[in-house]
């Protein structure tokens, strides 16, 4: 019956516990609204047929509603909206109040990405990773714009406000994979901020935390292969694309070893030390036609992240030799 | 009355429309029928402007990725076409072109209570949306209608002309309701009680009073958002110990209660057609002014309810849900004084009815979804996403359009003196009706599957609703301008209409029509309400 009226109402998955509880109100708010809706429809038709208007001038009734049926009328309604409201307000009640053990994750929004930092570490941008089967409770802000943290599988969203941290927690019960959504419109790329929430097993959880806090690439990676990984993993492929496609930023195909026009006049070499500079003090040099969007990795990216995306750029056309520029900036999570 | 001797196939010869055919002569009128007229055609003529933008957000939507615009274009399309429909289209639509037209009619009166002030509201509206559209031309803002701040005080889009633009039409707005309440006070007729009043002069009543009281704090939270992005104020940036959550209470103190002062007036217009269209008085008239007055009452304290995702203390999030469920009662008894003025009546299936019928299905629907809303919970699905898109667009569009094409078909002959083709209109009203719903019903499917509003780009899972959603629009884009046909048409050919081709006993139609320009010849007198179609005493019905 669930599943039934989920697709009915092309509701997506419920990918929390919180999901299952508001959507049982939800149904039985629609399955009301359209009975008596129905009912209202077919008495108004039953009047439209009966009473149409067959003469004229012809003679009606002058009839004024009894208090009692008035009455009726205020008082069923009201009742009923009343009690929706109670239902309503417990589960609000209940998502605004995270139990005691929840795990802490910070949320920090910016145009026109999610970072997610866990205190002790790591962060990682645009993917939340959380265990299943365990209270998450996300502590939000923002870094310019009021941003909206909203997954339609969890039936829940929560502003970003800048200035402030706002709070809401879940419980994912299975592991699986749900899309995050910017809700609140931030701007030029607003449909485009978006991320995903990747519900690991308690122990998958674990062994994926020990690997990034160590910051070691699994085993057998090439550093290109690596570099792919860090693109996705911190939103890069959002504006550059690896195919040849200029986008909100220039495409990184066939980019190392290019000579770039430059905002402003001037040329650049897109070789290693510019790749590495654009990634840490991107507004210094920008390529004309390209608006001055991307925000600095200074900081979020390690220095093997850094030489690995330079790896991974390389790659996208035949190779050339030369070592990766690195620094070595470490990110260091926000205390509570 | 004496009816004027017309000659065959012309107007009564002293109405106001032939008082003076110059341009300078409706330029410089105090008559509140011209004022009306004018008022009229200006938000017919924005309406058009408002609906091309839909149309082009609609065709943008057809496909993921990049249809006919980029990002930037769509932020923006999407700002204008929700700035020119609601302060353009909406707010003046019927209470100050229906309004002006119809109270003084109403209430037996020459004008209203100050003339030179309802022609200044003309001027300013035109100045306010002249400077408004300025903006547009500089490219305009990418803020949505709501500018919230700090994106709306960082971006750097022509957002000064449009904030500008609708301080200057909040004045027009005062004015307009200013005028209204010291009619209504003022200039009724002998008689003319107040639990006589027509339902639609309630309304305006009550629109105008959350007109005067409301429209300033929009006026003041404009000039700060002006102030903030000219010198850099402070007042909604974090950074400088500013609250940008600060603008969101005092736009929503406004923006809330400018949904009733859209939906009141249609109400307005319905509990009129709703009696005319069936020959009966209103069924329950005590319990619809009583509603119109508590909405305009509670409607001030549920502004929190924009806010349940932002943070909201929880406390607040209560209180604001119970109040907003308040509301929906309040409209929940109009429904149930139309539906019983049906009820033994003589239901003429005109134009007019048509949109009455889809005023109440998509003012019924609209508002559960509303009420589903006020459960708080629900609401963290639903807030910002296409349901509340779908939801305005029944409540607040969808009633005011309807409400607003129904007034135009049932008095159209009031203002102009001749009548449509019947059958054409009955079509484009049933074509208008299903167009709505198939626009919007993907709509609210699309929000509980999770599309938020104003992405210019979408994941594709959503493309199939967005392509049923944009064949409805064309539908509708379709109904509407074959009524602007038949009505421009009308003006000229349409049949003669005579005084009362609909045999209404609304107050209006007391007069010529159309009327002359200092209404009525002798001063009305009324003995009882309007619609009094059965004489004697009411009886409850069984």
């Amino acid at each position: 019956m669930n599943e039934l009226l989920r697709r009915l109402f092309f509701l997506p998955e419920q990918g929390s516990t919180f999901a299952t509880r508001v959507d049982a109100l939800h149904f039985a708010m629609l399955l009301t609204t359209l009975g008596v809706g129905t009912g209202l429809g077919l008495t108004g038709l039953v009047f439209l047929v009966r009473y149409r208007r067959r003469a004229s001038a012809e003679p009606t009734p002058h009839l004024i509603a009894p208090v009692w049926l008035e009455a009726v009328f205020v008082s069923v309604p009201l009742a009923l909206f009343l009690l929706w409201f109670a239902l309503g307000f417990r589960q609000y009640v209940w998502v605004e109040s995270p139990p005691p053990d929840a795990m802490d994750v910070y949320v920090t929004a910016k145009q026109w990405m999610w970072k997610f930092a866990y205190p002790g570490g790591p962060s990682a941008i645009d993917t939340l990773v959380v265990p299943a089967g365990r209270p998450v409770r996300l502590l939000i802000t923002s870094r310019d714009v009021i941003h909206s943290f909203f997954v339609p599988d969890f039936r829940f969203k929560r502003d970003a406000v800048p200035g402030r941290y706002t709070e809401i927690w879940f419980e994912a019960p299975r592991p699986g994979r749900h899309q995050v959504l910017c809700a609140e419109y931030c701007g030029l790329d607003h449909s485009q901020m978006r991320g995903e929430v990747v519900v690991l097993s308690p122990a998958d959880f674990e062994a994926w935390r020990a690997s990034r806090r160590e910051g070691v690439p699994v085993a057998g990676e090439s550093m290109a292969e690596r570099g792919e990984h860090v693109a996705a993993s911190q939103g890069c492929l959002q504006c550059h694309s690896v195919t040849g496609v200029p986008h909100i930023g220039p495409t990184w195909w066939g980019l190392y070893g290019r000579v770039e026009p430059l905002v402003g006049g001037g040329k650049v070499l897109a070789d290693e030390a510019y790749l590495t500079e654009s990634m840490m003090d991107p507004l210094a040099k920008v390529v004309a036609g390209y608006p001055p969007v991307m925000p600095s990795y200074h900081g979020r990216l390690s220095a093997g992240d850094a030489g690995a995306l330079v790896e991974f750029i390389k790659s996208l056309r035949p190779p050339r030799p030369g070592p990766p520029v690195a620094e070595e900036p470490v990110y260091v999570p926000t205390g509570r | 009355m004496s009816p004027p001797v017309a000659e065959p196939g012309a107007l009564p010869p002293d109405n106001y429309l032939s008082e003076g055919r110059t341009l300078w002569s409706w330029l410089t009128t105090r008559d509140h029928k011209r004022i009306g007229v004018m008022f009229l055609m200006l938000t017919l003529g924005f309406f058009f402007l408002g609906g091309v933008f839909a149309l082009a957000l609609r065709i943008e939507l057809l496909t993921p990725g990049r249809t006919i615009m980029g990002h930037l274009a769509y932020n923006r399309s999407f700002t204008l076409h929700g700035v020119i429909m609601v302060w353009l289209f909406m707010i003046p639509a019927i209470p100050s072109a229906f309004g002006n037209f119809l109270v003084p009619l109403m209430i037996g009166a020459r004008d209203v209570a100050f003339p030179r002030l309802n022609l200044a509201s003309v001027y300013l509206f035109l100045l306010g949306a002249s400077v408004a559209l300025w903006g547009m031309i500089q490219g305009g803002a990418d803020t949505g209608w709501t500018f919230y701040t700090p994106y709306s005080t960082t971006t750097g889009t022509a957002v000064l002309p449009v904030l500008l633009g609708v301080f200057i039409i909040g004045f027009s707005t005062i004015l307009t309701g200013l005028n209204f309440i010291a009619t209504v006070h003022l200039l009724r007729a002998p008689g003319l009680t107040w639990m006589r009043l027509p339902l639609f002069v309630w309304a305006i009543y009550g629109t105008s009073i959350i007109q005067v009281l409301a429209t300033p704090v929009l006026g003041m939270v404009l000039l700060l958002v002006a102030l903030e992005r000219v010198v850099g104020a402070g007042i909604f940036d974090p950074a400088r110990g500013g609250d940008p959550i600060l603008f969101q209470h005092l736009f929503w103190f406004y923006s809330h209660p400018a949904v009733y002062i859209m939906v009141l007036p249609s109400m307005g217009v319905i509990s009129e057609a709703v009696c005319a269209f069936s020959r009966k008085n209103a069924f329950s008239y005590r319990m619809i002014v009583y509603s119109t007055m508590g909405i305009a009452f509670v409607g001030f304290f549920t502004w929190g309810h924009h806010m349940f995702t932002s943070g909201e203390s929880t406390f607040g999030a209560g209180a604001f849900g119970v109040m907003s469920m308040l509301v929906a009662i309040f409209t929940a008894i109009k429904i149930f004084s139309w539906l019983g003025t049906l009820y033994r009546g003589s239901i003429a299936l005109e134009a007019p009815l048509f949109y009455v019928l889809g005023f109440m299905f998509f003012l019924f629907s609209g508002g559960m979804i509303g009420v589903a809303y006020a459960t708080t919970s629900l609401n963290l699905h639903w807030h910002d996403t296409y349901s509340v898109v779908a939801h305005f667009h029944f409540i607040m569009v969808g009633a005011t359009l309807m409400a607003f094409l129904a007034g135009l078909h049932y008095w159209f002959p009031k203002m102009f003196g001749r009548t449509y083709p019947g059958a054409l209109a009955n079509a484009a009203a049933v074509l208008v009706v299903f167009g709505f719903i198939a626009t919007f019903v993907p709509q609210f499917l699309l929000g509980n599957a999770g599309m938020p509003r104003r992405y210019a780009d979408y994941p594709p899972r959503f493309q199939s609703l967005h392509v049923a959603s944009t064949a409805g629009a064309s539908l509708l884009a379709f109904g509407f301008l074959s009524i602007a046909g038949y009505l421009a048409w009308s003006l000229r050919h349409g049949a003669l209409a005579g005084d009362n081709p609909w045999g209404s006993l609304g107050f209006e139609w007391q007069s010529q029509s159309p009327p002359p320009t200092r209404n009525f010849d002798v001063t009305p007198v009324h003995a009882t309400g309007p619609h009094q179609y059965a004489p004697g005493e009411p009886r409850h019905a069984a």
